[in-house]
């Protein structure tokens, strides 16, 4: 099972490196805040009838409970 | 790099087109190799013959519609989630004109009979070199992406998506080592049981990280949007993605139970495997449980069907696998057609569940319309399709129950209860009822396909303005 001398030190090395990553993003703060980005995503608009030119505008349908299709 | 005013949408349009059309060729190859096994006069040339059209049928759903659905999605979501438009436009259209070079080359190639005989990696050398660069450009568009982020933070699903892109060029490095003789052949660079090892570590680490891992970042991206909440926990998001990606590498030898491999390599990848029902579901109730307080929008709304439907066969899927890599039961599942269930559950059910879902969220918004041409065909899509993958891996399950239990039943004096070929006569009937589950499957996304030309007909393709990100103008 010589093979085994390639797949387990490269399975080793990517985890150093996955840790090294996971280092990285402990020390430059991406999980200071574990709840904002949650809401940030649905903070951004792409619906195109919103966003778009005005005349792509309508008036929102049914008391403004728009379907998101 | 100059700043454009608009998101680069025309490769996710690109993409996410060609991943209905691609979903469609692939699903229909496999609707007639499955009728294959029903009728084998239905082998009608060598290049139409099982033997070629599996793999073709193989590549075509993972790579074709799968790869395009990712490739649309993750283009789609780091835009999006970073506020700014796609690193480099040029290497984005590279990696979507190169993408279809390599499933026309595979389309031609696996009927003419040119294969590697790896499974899941059969193209041949000079494809697989094309690959090669456009996974690089790939990752150069994504990462590149991500470094001139408008936000400090990067969204949970571009760690998905970003884990998925380097190991895969990692598993594609090593698996796809080979030794060119001619254009279109060459030797692998290890052989026998070292051959299988790599190709089985290979062959489960695209399960995980292809056919996953990007699916996931799917999933956290269009669940909350969809859904309009966000994700039900994101630090457990985050651990789910820590997790999975330390445990991941090492499932694969439970693809080789009771083979030359030596015990303990099979034992090591059966644990692997058992510890990884821990992050799948753990990422699984993180998905379902978004919904809460939302729970009346799957009433009406197909696209939360889809999507949510797809987590509850990521579920069972992540369930069933584990139990499977369990060297007892293994011994009865493996070859059979339970084999076959498993892969469909997660492949209709999970994978292209999830990525239905999304393309239906992403196909208005790529052509500036409201919603989809009808809701209606959306929702009767979800019943066929859901019908379809029951029919499917229910039958599946029973054929390899009863395939496990005909093979290894033995009379008093020891010699075999059954031939293998009375085990095909019984199995004909649940190939009937997959082949019936299958076709229900494509007759889903040729529904899908009218409805987007419905939709898509007379629209201009769209391409919406870049947002700064929310509170950074407040």
């Amino acid at each position: 099972m010589e093979i085994l001398y390639l797949l387990i030190p490269l399975s080793v090395v990517l985890v150093f490196l996955i840790g090294l990553v996971f280092w990285w993003s402990l020390r430059s703060g991406q999980y200071d805040d574990l709840e904002g980005p949650g809401y940030r995503v649905l903070m951004d608009d792409d619906r195109p009838d919103s966003s778009g030119p005005p005349e792509r505008r309508a008036a929102p349908e049914n008391g403004g409970e728009r379907p998101r299709n | 790099m100059d700043n454009p005013s608009t998101y680069n949408y025309k490769v996710v349009r690109q993409f996410a087109v060609m991943t209905v059309v691609w979903g469609i060729v692939g699903m229909l190859v496999g609707v007639i190799i499955a009728a294959q096994l029903v009728w084998p006069e239905l082998n009608l040339a060598e290049w139409l013959g099982y033997g070629r059209l599996r793999p073709l049928h193989t590549n075509a759903v993972i790579f074709a519609f799968g790869g395009c659905a990712l490739f649309a999605t993750s283009y789609y979501v780091v835009q999006r989630t970073c506020h700014t438009a796609l690193f480099s436009p040029g290497l984005a259209a590279f990696t979507f004109w190169g993408w279809q070079l390599v499933i026309v080359l595979a389309a031609v190639t696996l009927p003419l009979g040119i294969t590697t005989s790896k499974e899941y990696a059969e193209l041949e050398w000079p494809i697989d070199i094309l690959i090669t660069l456009v996974w690089v450009a790939y990752a150069v568009v994504f990462f590149g992406t991500i470094m001139k982020r408008k936000v400090p933070h990067i969204y949970v699903a571009n760690w998905f998506y970003g884990g998925f892109i380097l190991t895969v060029a990692l598993l594609h490095l090593v698996n796809s080592c080979a030794i060119p003789v001619t254009l279109t052949k060459s030797y692998s660079c290890y052989a026998g049981v070292q051959d299988a090892m790599v190709q089985w570590w290979y062959g489960h680490n695209a399960v995980g990280f292809f056919l996953t891992a990007g699916f996931l970042g799917m999933m956290y991206y269009f669940v909350p949007k969809q859904a309009g909440r966000p994700v039900y926990s994101y630090r457990l998001s985050v651990v789910h993605f820590w997790a999975l990606i330390f445990t991941y590498m090492w499932a694969g030898p439970h693809h080789l139970h009771y083979t030359a491999l030596p015990d303990w390599t099979q034992s090591v990848g059966m644990i692997f495997s058992l510890v990884l029902l821990a992050p799948s579901w753990g990422g699984m109730i993180n998905g379902i449980m978004t919904m809460s307080g939302a729970w009346h929008k799957l009433r009406d709304d197909p696209i939360l069907k889809f999507l949510i439907t797809s987590l509850s066969f990521y579920g069972m899927s992540t369930f069933e696998g584990p139990m499977m890599s369990i060297k007892t039961v293994n011994a009865l599942s493996h070859y059979t057609d339970w084999t076959v269930g498993h892969v469909h559950s997660g492949a209709l059910g999970w994978v292209a569940f999830i990525s239905i879902g999304s393309i239906y969220y992403l196909i208005p918004r790529l052509f500036g319309k409201e919603q989809m041409y009808s809701i209606k065909l959306m929702t009767a899509h979800f019943w066929i399709a859901t019908i379809g993958v029951v029919l499917y891996i229910a039958s599946m399950w029973i054929a390899g129950v009863m395939q496990g239990l005909m093979w290894r039943a033995t009379n008093p004096d020891g010699t075999l209860t059954y031939a293998f070929v009375e085990s095909v006569k019984a199995t004909y009937p649940y190939w009937a009822i997959r082949f019936l589950g299958g076709l229900m499957f494509l007759t889903g996304m040729l529904l899908m396909a009218w409805n987007i030309w419905k939709t898509v007909a007379g629209a201009k393709a769209y391409d919406a303005p870049v947002l700064a990100p929310a509170g950074q103008h407040a």
